[in-house]
């Protein structure tokens, strides 16, 4: 995906000399390797700083909300779709942006990377199809394929769905994936393997709220859990206040993620964070046929009301 | 939501939703009777999601 990088600069460069808007928000590579850190470019220099690869997994739709001001933004498939549910949120307006879509074939997965090797990954180097992950006394070269994050191993939607300018050709959407995989192995469960299941998956939390902050669908001025009064869930470590957490948050983003992948990226113990709204999305698929950020014309489920909406869990 | 919470490993049967105006009191002494009866029937040990001592290793 490096060879995007050029056309990224011309656009970018374009759009802010001609001054249609007043920054361009991307990638500039990170201190450590495959952490590229969110860029905002308002000059030629800085324009300089972009970069593009597999390790721009975080979703800059984040860095938009309530925005003031013309914005230039670089936007993968997942990008884009949240950049359509924060227009359609009334959180930013369509023509204060000018989305530059760039069809992307997936990121790779730090935590698997890290997990691979004893000593620490000091330089990951991109070409083409293949990875060459290397440190002190290692080097091993590997096909991207089998590094992807889990959501991009299943993403079906790639390319960006709403764009003022490609910088590549689009590329071709991965058809037969079962994106559900893993929601459907933990339904075959009992009640007790599915909690117990949970209770593992969580046990690792420290409530340091990346998760939340990485997410585009997060903005709310003051989140739930640092609500004082009243205070809706517990601060402490205890597994019923880390769930109350993990589920509350879940629900929040029904019918709205766009499972970017973003929460699990981020999160410093590699919890499975889309395991909760992965369900989610699953519902709506099921229940109403619905995936988040495809158009700007259609509201979501949960904001509409419908006389056929599903009703069989109220007696 | 009652989706959600049975994944995650609540037991069918604890949750409910129903839908009563003020107007019919048969209907929640109804409602409420069955629920009662329901959750009774289940196990008084399961204490999931109630929070408790925090464990001392």
């Amino acid at each position: 995906m490096t060879q995007y990088i050029d056309k990224i600069k011309e656009i970018a460069n374009r759009v802010l000399t001609e001054g249609k808007v007043e920054m361009v928000i991307g990638f500039r590579k990170g201190s450590v390797p495959m952490m590229n850190q969110p860029h905002l470019a308002t000059s030629a220099e800085s324009v300089d700083e972009l970069v593009w690869d597999s390790n721009c997994g975080l979703n800059l739709a984040n860095y938009l909300t309530d925005k003031k001001g013309t914005i230039g933004i670089i936007a993968k498939g997942c990008d884009s779709r949240n950049i359509v549910t924060h227009v359609i949120e009334n959180k930013i307006k369509r023509d204060q942006l000018y989305i530059i879509g760039v069809p992307c074939t997936g990121m790779i997965d730090h935590h698997k990377i890290n997990a691979m090797f004893d000593g620490e990954v000091l330089n990951v180097e991109e070409s083409g199809d293949s990875i060459t992950i290397s440190g002190n006394g290692f080097s091993e070269t590997l096909s991207k394929q089998e590094l992807l994050a889990e959501n991009c191993a299943v993403c079906s939607h790639r390319n960006p769905v709403e764009y003022d300018e490609l910088a590549g050709d689009l590329v071709e959407e991965q058809k037969d994936v079962d994106q559900y995989a893993s929601v459907t192995k933990v339904e075959a469960l009992s009640a007790d393997e599915k909690f117990n299941y949970f209770e593992d998956l969580l046990s690792p939390c420290i409530r340091c709220y990346a998760c939340r902050n990485a997410c585009p669908l997060c903005y709310c001025p003051t989140c739930f859990v640092d609500e004082s009064r009243p205070q809706w869930v517990g601060k402490s470590q205890d597994p019923t206040d880390v769930k109350t957490f993990h589920l509350l948050r879940a629900y929040h983003c029904a019918g709205r993620c766009t499972d970017c992948g973003a929460c699990e990226r981020v999160c410093p113990m590699g919890i499975k964070i889309r395991e909760f709204t992965k369900k989610l999305n699953k519902d709506c698929q099921d229940l109403y046929g619905w995936e988040a950020g495809l158009s700007l014309d259609e509201r979501p489920p949960l904001d509409t009301f419908k006389t056929d909406d599903p009703d069989e869990f109220i007696k | 939501m009652k989706n959600l919470l049975e994944h995650t490993g609540l037991e069918p049967g604890r949750l409910h939703f129903s839908w009563i105006s003020s107007a019919e009191s048969t209907k929640f002494v109804d409602v409420v009777t069955k629920i009662t009866d329901e959750v009774k029937a289940l196990d008084p040990a399961n204490k999931k999601y109630v929070k408790t001592e925090p464990k001392v290793d």
